[in-house]
C-alpha cells in the first residue's frame, strides 16, 4: 500500500469527519431528516470501507459498530433521544481520535472507546429487527475469493456438467463462453451446445435463453473448483456437476426427453456448425454438435437472412460529421472571400461555389442518415414498461404508439431511453387513475398511454400522453410549498404550477412511489432533455389527462438558427424557439414599472427583453424605429419578445461547444463559426428570459475578452 | 485494452481500484456517485463496471438497474464492491442484475482475476 494512497485516505477522512460533525450539529438541533442522517451514515460507512484497505482494524471495528447504530436510526428502528445523541456525538469524537492515531501510527486507543463500544453494541442490537445483521458484526470476509481448500484430486477425473442458463444470466452480464474458458483452465473440456429449444426465427425472443450446454471436463480437478467457476451464476442457471467414473464413454448421461415445439429448425439458423439431431435424451439438453465457439443466445443478432448491413464504429461516423461541419464552414469562408475579392455574382466561379454548397449539404445529410434510427425499438421497450407498471399498480392500461418509423439520431435514441422509461412509468403510476375512479367518472377501460413520435419543422417531437385525471395542481402547489420550492403566498399561473414538477427536489419520497422512483426525478428527465438541446413541456387538463412533450433537434451537431446582430456582436437564436419576428410600430410599446416594457401584439401583451442588455453588451434603448423584435416561446409556453438590432440570415450552423473550449456562459448555449470566420454565440433563449427576470441584471459577457477570430474557438 | 468504470464515493477506494487495475493493464475511468457513474457510462463503451453500493444521489443498485434497463451496453459485466458480505446482499445484488461481487477490503489479485474472467481477459470490439 503506497504512501500517496494513504495520504488520500487521511485527507478524505478529514472531509468525512467534517461532514459527520456538521451533520451531527444539524441533528442535535432537532432536525433529523432522512438526508442528514443518510449523510452521517455515509461518512462513517466510507471511513470504514476505506480503512479496511489499510487493515486499520481498530478503526474498522469501531466504525462498524458506529455504522450499525446509524443504520438503525436511518431505517427508523431507533429513535434519536438525548442519550442516543450523546453516544453518537461522542462516538464521532472517538472516531476522529482513531483516525488521528492511525495517521500518527501511535496505535493509541482513545480512553472513551471501550465504554462507547459497549453503548454502541447495546444500541446496535435491535430487539427484534435487524438482529441478524447486528449480531454478525464482525463477519468480514477478508478476501472474497480466498482460495478454496481442494479435495485431494484423483489422477484423472471426468465430470459431466449440465448447464442451462436462465434468461437472467444473460441479463446480469454473464457470458457462457467465459465460464467455459474458466473451466478450460481447470482441465480438458469438451463443450456441446444444445439448440433444440430454439424456436422458429420469427418467434425468437432475442433476450430469451434457449441454449444449454453439456461439458465434459477431464483432469486433476476438485469439484469445488468447478463450482467456484459457477459461483456468480448460482440461481441464474440450472447446473448439475456429476463426477462420472473413468472409462465412461464421452457421451453425456442419458436424461429425459425435453419437449420443444421448435424442433431443430431454429437451430439450423443459430448453430453455425453441425446442426444437431434432436437426440432423444438429455433433460433439456440434447447433445448438440456445435463446438465451444457456439454463440450464446445473446440478443441483438438473431442471425437473420444476411441483409447487407455494415457495422461501423460510431466514432468514425462522428468524426465524419464533424469534418462535414468543417467543410460547410469552409465553404462559407471561401464564398465570403470570393465576394470580397470583387468577383461578380454571376460568374462561373460563383455557380461552382453553389454546386459545392449543394454537394456539401448532400454529404452532410447522408452522413446524418447513417446515424438515424427509427424509434421503434425504443417504443417497443416501453410497451413492456407499461405492462409491468400496470401490473404493479393493478391498473388496466394499454400503450398506443404512433410514428414508430420516425428516425432520430442514434445518440438521441439511446439517451432517450431513461427519460422515456421514467415518463411512461409516471404516466401509468401517477397519471392514470385507479379503476374505480375511472369507472365513477365514466371513463373507458383500459386506460390509454399514448406514445408518439413525429418530425415537426426540423425537430423531433415525442409525446407521452395519458387519459388519466390530469395534474392535481392544488397538490403540486402544496407539495412545492411544503418543500420550500415556492413561497406560500406566491401567485402562480397554471403553467407555472405544472412546471414545478421539473424542479430539482420536487419529486422525493412522498410523491414518488416505489414504481416511479428509481432515484431519478422529473428534474433529471428535464436536465437530460435539455442537455440534448431539447425541451420538455407539459400540458394537463383536469379529468382529461396530461401530455408531456419532448422536442429535440434532429441532430446534436447542427442547429437551425436565425443570425441576429446585437450591438457590434453577431449572435444566433435557435429557430425552434422563435414564433415570429416583428418590426414594431411606435404605438406598440407600453411601459410597465420603472424599466419594463410590454409589446402589444394582436390584443395581447408580451414582455420585451433587450438581448444586449441582458448579456451585458451595453445599455440599449428599445427604440421602435430601430429595434426588431423576435417573439420566442419559452419552455413554460409563455411568449417573450427579444429586442435585437437586426436580423441578417437564417441558416444551419455547426454547433461548437463553448464549455469544451472556453467555459460555460450564462445565457449562451454554444458557439458557432460563421462564413466570415467570425465566432457567433448561440443564445439560450430560456436562460436569457430567466436572467432578465432577475434583479440586478447580470453582465456575463462584460468581463469576457472577445476574440473575434477563428482561433479562439478552433478545436 | 480492457476498460473499466469504477464508481465509488470514496476517493481512497477510487484511487485504490485505479492503481490496482491500471498496474494490471486495465484502463480505468472513475465516478464519485451513481448519477455521475451513469453519465460516464453513457460516454464510452466499458468492458466492465465496478460499483459501490452505498453512495449519494444514486446507489449501486440504482446504477445496476439503470444500466440493465438502458439501451447501451446493457449486458456489461457489473461487479459490486461492498463492505457488506451477507448472503442477503449478494442476493439483492444478483436480483438487481449484478454479475458478481467483491467484498472490501479486497485482494488485488482476486479483483484482477475476477475481472479477467468476466471480461474474457480482453477488450470487446
Amino acid at each position: 500500500m503506497n504512501d500517496s494512497l494513504k495520504a488520500t485516505f487521511f485527507a478524505e477522512c478529514e472531509d468525512l469527519l467534517e461532514a459527520l460533525s456538521s451533520g451531527l450539529a444539524v441533528v442535535s438541533e432537532g432536525a433529523h431528516d432522512a438526508e442528514t442522517v443518510n449523510a452521517i451514515f455515509r461518512a462513517v460507512h466510507s471511513i470504514k470501507g476505506a480503512a479496511g484497505a489499510f487493515a486499520l482494524t481498530d478503526l474498522v471495528n469501531f466504525a462498524h459498530r458506529f455504522e450499525t447504530v446509524l443504520d438503525r436510526i436511518r431505517s427508523g428502528t431507533l429513535e434519536i433521544d438525548a442519550e442516543v445523541l450523546r453516544i453518537i456525538t461522542r462516538s464521532s469524537d472517538v472516531l476522529a481520535d482513531l483516525v488521528e492515531a492511525a495517521q500518527s501510527e501511535s496505535g493509541a486507543i482513545p480512553e472513551a472507546m471501550d465504554g462507547l463500544v459497549q453503548s454502541l453494541t447495546d444500541l446496535g442490537e435491535a430487539p427484534a429487527a435487524g438482529g441478524a445483521a447486528a449480531a454478525d458484526a464482525f463477519a468480514f470476509e477478508p478476501v472474497a475469493f480466498a482460495p478454496i481448500c481442494l479435495d485431494l484430486p484423483a489422477a484423472e477425473r471426468v465430470f459431466h456438467v449440465a448447464f442451462t442458463p436462465h434468461r437472467a444470466l444473460y441479463e446480469n452480464g454473464h457470458e457462457p463462453a467465459r465460464l467455459f474458458a474458466a473451466l478450460a483452465e481447470l482441465g480438458a473440456v469438451e463443450v456441446r451446445c444444445d439448440t433444440s429449444r430454439l424456436p422458429e426465427l420469427d418467434r425468437l425472443d432475442p433476450a430469451e435463453s434457449y441454449l444449454s450446454w453439456t461439458i465434459v471436463l477431464r483432469g486433476d480437478i476438485a469439484e469445488g473448483r468447478i463450482l467456484q467457476v459457477f459461483s456468480f451464476v448460482e440461481g441464474l442457471c440450472d447446473l448439475t456437476v456429476d463426477l462420472v467414473d473413468e472409462g465412461v464413454p464421452h457421451e453425456p448421461p442419458a436424461l429425459l426427453v425435453h419437449e420443444s415445439d421448435g424442433t431443430d429448425k431454429g437451430g439450423a439458423h443459430m448453430a453455425p456448425v453441425d446442426t444437431p439431431a434432436p437426440a432423444a435424451g438429455p433433460v433439456g439438453a440434447a447433445p448438440g454438435g456445435a463446438p465451444k465457439a457456439a454463440r450464446p443466445a445473446t440478443p441483438g443478432q438473431p442471425a437473420a437472412a444476411p441483409a447487407a448491413t455494415l457495422r461501423v464504429d460510431p466514432e468514425r461516423v462522428d468524426k465524419l460529421i464533424n469534418t462535414v461541419g468543417e467543410l460547410i464552414i469552409n465553404h462559407a469562408v471561401i464564398t465570403q472571400k470570393v465576394i470580397a475579392s470583387g468577383i461578380p455574382q454571376n460568374s462561373d466561379l460563383m455557380a461552382d461555389l453553389d454546386d459545392y454548397r449543394h454537394l456539401a449539404r448532400e454529404i452532410q445529410e447522408g452522413v446524418m442518415a447513417i446515424r438515424a434510427q427509427p424509434v421503434k425499438p425504443l417504443f417497443q421497450r416501453m410497451a413492456r414498461i407499461v405492462r409491468e407498471a400496470a401490473e404493479a399498480t393493478g391498473k388496466d392500461v394499454v400503450l398506443v404508439t404512433e410514428g414508430e418509423a420516425t428516425e432520430v439520431d442514434k445518440t438521441l435514441v439511446e439517451r432517450l431511453a431513461d427519460p422515456l422509461t421514467h415518463m411512461v412509468r409516471n404516466a401509468v403510476d401517477h397519471g392514470i387513475e385507479p379503476a374505480e375512479r375511472r369507472a365513477a367518472a365514466g371513463k373507458p377501460l383500459p386506460a390509454t398511454v399514448r406514445l408518439s413520435a413525429a418530425h415537426r419543422s426540423g425537430h423531433v417531437q415525442i409525446e407521452v400522453a395519458d387519459d388519466g385525471g390530469g395534474l392535481n395542481r392544488e397538490r403540486v402547489l402544496q407539495t412545492a410549498i411544503a418543500k420550500g420550492l415556492v413561497s406560500p403566498d406566491a401567485k402562480l399561473s397554471e403553467a407555472e404550477i405544472d412546471n414545478l414538477l421539473f424542479l430539482p427536489g420536487f419529486s422525493t419520497a412522498s410523491t414518488v412511489t416505489n414504481l416511479s422512483g428509481r432515484g431519478v426525478g422529473m428534474d433529471v428527465v428535464k436536465t437530460t432533455i435539455t442537455s440534448l438541446g431539447g425541451r420538455l413541456t407539459i400540458a394537463s387538463e383536469p379529468g382529461r389527462g396530461s401530455v408531456f412533450t419532448i422536442s429535440l433537434p434532429l441532430t446534436l451537431a447542427v442547429l437551425d438558427g436565425m443570425v441576429v446582430s446585437v450591438g457590434s456582436e453577431t449572435m444566433v437564436l435557435p429557430l425552434a424557439s422563435i414564433v415570429e419576428t416583428v418590426r414594431p410600430r411606435p404605438g406598440d410599446f407600453m411601459p410597465i414599472g420603472p424599466t419594463g416594457t410590454l409589446l402589444s401584439i394582436r390584443g395581447a401583451f408580451v414582455p420585451v427583453v433587450c438581448l444586449g442588455d441582458v448579456l451585458g453588451l451595453g445599455r440599449h434603448e428599445i427604440d421602435a424605429s430601430r429595434s426588431i423584435l423576435v417573439l420566442i416561446r419559452t419552455e413554460t409556453g409563455s411568449q417573450v419578445a427579444l429586442a435585437v438590432d437586426g436580423i441578417s440570415d437564417q441558416r444551419q450552423v455547426v454547433i461548437k461547444s463553448l464549455e469544451g473550449n472556453y467555459r460555460a456562459i450564462q445565457g449562451i448555449s454554444a458557439a458557432t463559426i460563421l462564413g466570415d470566420g467570425k465566432i457567433a454565440l448561440i443564445v439560450d433563449p430560456d436562460a436569457v428570459v430567466a436572467m432578465a427576470s432577475q434583479t440586478p441584471p447580470l453582465s456575463p459577457l462584460a468581463d469576457m475578452e472577445f476574440h473575434n477570430d477563428r482561433r479562439a474557438a478552433a478545436g | 485494452m480492457t476498460t473499466v468504470l469504477a464508481i465509488d464515493d470514496s476517493l481512497t477506494i477510487r484511487q485504490l481500484v485505479s492503481q490496482t487495475l491500471e498496474a494490471a493493464g486495465f484502463s480505468v475511468t472513475t465516478a464519485s456517485d451513481g448519477r455521475e457513474g451513469l453519465v460516464a457510462f453513457d460516454k464510452a463503451r466499458f468492458d466492465a463496471v465496478i460499483t459501490d453500493v452505498n453512495m449519494p444521489n444514486l446507489d449501486g443498485f440504482g446504477v445496476i438497474e439503470a444500466i440493465r434497463n438502458g439501451t447501451t451496453n446493457r449486458r456489461v459485466p457489473i461487479l459490486v464492491l461492498t463492505t457488506e458480505s451477507g448472503a442477503e446482499l449478494k442476493d439483492r445484488a444478483r436480483r438487481a442484475g449484478a454479475t458478481g461481487w467483491i467484498v472490501k477490503p479486497f485482494d488485488d489479485t482476486a479483483l484482477i482475476d475476477v475481472l479477467h474472467r468476466l471480461t474474457g481477459g480482453q477488450a470487446r470490439q
